[in-house]
């Protein structure tokens, strides 16, 4: 008996791997999207039997005897037009609310997720962690712990797809995106360029390692050395003296950064404006369109002197500004 | 006025002239007015433009044979994609039934002569034919690698093949959809026979002019915005592109502005040439008229409304995410509503099985799955899993192959003696259908689990695990290459060897079968005058009159 569930067991085995039906559920979301899933191929599953069993039954039932035969008259009951009406409205409603509320879910990232930085350019992913390592088309990650990927493209639309994670999000030129993830079971997973990006889009894909805890540490130390992140930024915020005007007591003559970050800020248009990854670049690229109420338009443009790469070094550098003091009133 | 509606196994005057034989030579043919002359112009075209969208995808079938690319460079299987793309899309789907079809049969149904304008008509066929051979110089001349969508700034700045060319071709084929979206409009509320009021139209007639509604109000849209395009790659005007000062979003707010409906242009036809198919072969009135009229209408509204769902993870906010959801469940209804109807109108009818009613049960079985499938898609914690994957080209391809393909398959074997005169071999059109039906559900279901598997489209080279169903669904595409190849070659033979097919071999309702195959060039002779609902079949217990 066991020789026969085992042999059932090898061959279902062999079946899977011939024949892959399901990607790896590696997040702490890709379990409520399958149930999502299987319910909907549920549903279709039902209608499609339904109507083709009903066209069967009919083509059969009904089919053409003789040329002269003469059909019965029937007319449509307008009940019976209402009831396949709403029963599928019915359901709509029920799937719309089950999949917006689980896309809203995960939509939002934990607070205390780590973040790392992804740069997109035709056809890498460039990686690099708070801690400063940098990774190219792989990316190491502890098991168990949020992360949120915060995405830009150094040229054309890419997007970031993990489908063991059951993520994606298109990384775009000129702005920031975000995705999170919580994966739950170590192992390597597929990551795809899902946006068409050019002649090697087939090839930019990678792999992402989860790692127990204690293993991300030991690849963590294991590698070369580098600075963590915003330390890497404030270089290049003094190499730039920037400093010179964003003074860190408010007295400069452009405004202070400490503890700017996440927090909405009053234009000089007179628009409110959060303070994130997207205004911070906007204000090196294009400094006049979003300058601050009460400070003179003086500061210039940085348009094409940084690589994405350093302006997301200065965003991490702003973000750790004040970074305590957030901590703090959390 | 009971001749109008005359008997149907009567034709009218047998003069023997008709549209076909009225006049020979090229040049009768390239100066002709006539819409039915014009439809077959049509036909010749698309069935043309057809083969080439083909070639391309049987070439990328066979490269997906192998994980690492069985036939092709990436480059060249990106444009592969990417004219497979656009000529199935602009050069067959959009102008498929409602240039061949529409053009020969709102006349006849509506008990017309001609279309409002007859010359409009023809330009719409030169614009049309000039935006082909631009696409095909574009394809000959390097070809194109943006894929269908020309997502900036990838089409605007950093492509490097013939983006303005294919753009330009799309343009110029724009003006013919909306030149003719504007002659159906005017024909259908004009030229309507004496008696035909609105709801004794033909089911046809009402999905025609909802699609040509979408025709006028979309078209313009994708021509601005691929101007806009090119403006950006010829003169670095800042539209899309951000390094100069664009916005990348909305190009994809603006393409899909048109392309969503665009899909209902090429599937409202469809759903128009089913409902007629399917009374013609239960002999019997379609089931709830109204719900399946309206629910047309209905479909190129909310059509409008739901491009966002292309777009749920680009960014997009999370309430336009919603939105669009919402609206994007809504536009599923209607189409449900008429799957619905045409199964019940199979109940209690005298049901025959000829080929054009195979074509119509395939269609309804394919769409309900497409449809269906849609759900998956509008379903925003699903979507975010499925975007961008074969999940997305295994339904649309089960809409615009498995429905619109087969409508249109199954329209042109059912109005083929009406237009030719000449009926094919049935046996061989059964067989065909049905060799199309298993080619069809081979090559393209396996590429719904590829897409849940996590597999991207637009890839030429795929990681190992995925090749069990990619060698599935490439055999199956020879299958279905077979399918559609075999129609081709007894069509034409019957063209020349089958039997006369007598006006109405299918004893069919409509005007258009109370006039002779081949019709007349002005083809009543008599303007018919309507006294009774569409589908008036005969029934048990009833007396005729």
């Amino acid at each position: 008996m066991m020789g026969l569930i085992q042999f059932g067991l090898r061959g279902a085995g062999i079946v899977a791997a011939l024949f892959p039906l399901q990607p790896p559920e590696a997040s702490s979301i890709a379990g409520d999207v399958d149930h999502l899933y299987f319910f909907l191929t549920g549903i279709t599953v039902f209608f499609s039997v339904l109507i083709f069993s009903i066209i069967f039954y009919f083509m059969v039932k009904y089919r053409r005897r003789s040329d002269d035969e003469l059909p019965e008259d029937v007319h449509a009951p307008m009940a019976l037009e209402l009831a396949w009406t709403i029963i599928p409205s019915l359901i709509c409603v029920v799937l719309f609310v089950w999949a917006s509320s689980l896309y809203v879910r995960n939509s939002h990232p934990p607070a205390a997720s780590t973040e790392i930085f992804v740069i997109g350019k035709q056809w890498m992913w460039h990686l690099q962690h708070p801690e400063g390592p940098r990774e190219i088309d792989e990316l190491h990650v502890p098991a168990g712990e949020p992360i949120k990927l915060t995405m830009t493209s150094q040229d054309v639309i890419h997007g970031f797809s993990i489908p063991a994670f059951r993520i994606k999000k298109d990384v775009l030129p000129g702005r920031y995106t975000s995705i999170w993830f919580e994966a739950n079971e170590p192992g390597t997973y597929h990551l795809f360029c899902t946006e068409f990006c050019g002649t090697n889009h087939s090839e930019m894909i990678g792999w992402i390692y989860v790692m127990p805890r204690a293993d991300y540490e030991a690849w963590l130390a294991g590698g070369e050395k580098s600075e963590p992140m915003a330390q890497q930024g404030e270089e290049i915020f003094n190499h730039y003296t920037c400093g010179y005007c964003h003074v860190a007591d408010g007295s400069g003559r452009g405004p202070s950064l400490v503890g700017v970050y996440g927090k909405p800020e009053k234009l000089a248009t007179g628009e409110m404006r959060m303070v994130d990854e997207t205004l911070i670049r906007q204000a090196l690229t294009d400094p006049n369109s979003v300058h601050l109420d009460g400070y003179a338009p003086i500061m210039p443009t940085f348009q094409g002197q940084f690589t994405e790469e350093q302006i997301l070094q200065l965003i991490a550098y702003v973000k750790s500004l004040g970074a305590e003091e957030r901590t703090k009133a959390k | 006025m009971s001749t109008a509606i005359a008997d149907i196994h009567e034709a009218p005057a047998e003069s023997g002239v008709n549209y076909l034989n009225t006049s020979y030579g090229v040049k009768s043919w390239l100066f002709t007015v006539d819409h039915k002359r014009i439809a077959l112009l049509y036909l010749g075209t698309i069935t043309f433009m057809f083969l080439v969208g083909g070639i391309a995808a049987v070439l990328m079938r066979i490269n997906l044979i192998e994980p690492q690319g069985a036939l092709v460079e990436p480059d060249t299987y990106n444009k592969l994609f990417s004219i497979h793309g656009i000529i199935m899309v602009f050069f067959f789907l959009v102008p498929s039934i409602p240039a061949t079809l529409g053009n020969f049969l709102i006349p006849m149904m509506i008990g017309a002569r001609d279309v409002a304008f007859p010359k409009l008509n023809l330009l719409s066929w030169y614009i049309f034919v000039t935006g082909a051979a631009v696409m095909l110089y574009c394809v000959l001349s390097g070809g194109v690698d943006t894929g269908w969508t020309f997502y900036t700034p990838f089409s605007s700045t950093y492509s490097h093949t013939n983006v303005v060319l294919a753009a330009l071709a799309i343009f110029i084929a724009g003006f013919s959809s909306i030149l003719t979206g504007l002659n159906f409009v005017v024909t259908i509320h004009k030229m309507r026979a004496p008696g035909m009021t609105w709801f004794r139209l033909p089911l046809f007639i009402w999905s025609m002019y909802a699609s040509s509604i979408i025709f006028i109000l979309g078209t313009p849209v994708i021509a601005i915005t691929l101007l806009l395009l090119g403006l950006e790659r010829i003169l670095h005007v800042g539209i899309f592109d951000p390094a100069l000062g664009g916005d990348p979003l909305l190009f994809q707010h603006l393409f899909w502005f048109y392309s969503h409906p665009a899909v209902y242009i090429m599937i409202l036809p469809s759903m128009g040439v089913i409902s007629e198919l399917i009374p013609a072969f239960s002999r019997k009135k379609i089931f709830g008229y109204s719900f399946v009229a309206f629910s047309s209408m209905a479909i190129a509204v909310i059509s409008f409304l739901v491009w966002g769902h292309h777009m749920f993870v680009t960014g997009q906010s999370i309430y336009a995410g919603l939105v669009f959801s919402v609206l994007s469940f809504m536009v599923a209804i209607p189409s449900g509503v008429k799957v619905f109807n045409w199964t019940a109108t199979l109940y209690k009818g005298s049901i025959s099985y000829e080929a054009p009613m195979l074509y119509a049960l395939g269609f309804i079985g394919l769409f309900t799955v497409g449809g269906l499938t849609g759900l998956f898609l509008a379903s925003l914690a699903v979507d975010v899993h499925l975007n961008g994957t074969y999940f997305i080209v295994a339904h649309f391809h089960y809409i615009m192959v498995g429905g619109a393909v087969m409508a249109f398959m199954g329209g042109i074997h059912y109005w083929w003696p009406k237009i030719t005169g000449r009926l094919y071999p049935d046996l061989w059109a059964r067989f065909a259908a049905l060799v199309i039906f298993i080619g069809f559900n081979l090559t393209f279901f396996p590429q719904f689990m590829l897409g849940y598997m996590g597999m991207p489209r637009r890839y030429g080279i795929y990681p190992a695990e995925f090749q069990t169903l990619n060698v599935m669904s490439s055999a199956g595409a020879s299958i279905l290459a077979i399918g559609y190849a075999i129609p081709m070659v007894y069509l034409f033979w019957s063209l020349r060897y089958g039997p006369p097919a007598g006006p109405n071999p299918w004893r069919a309702k409509g005007l258009e079968w109370t006039t002779a195959s081949p019709p007349p060039t002005e083809n009543f002779l008599e303007i018919p005058i309507v006294t009774e609902d569409a589908y008036n079949y005969p029934v048990a217990g009833a007396a005729r009159g």
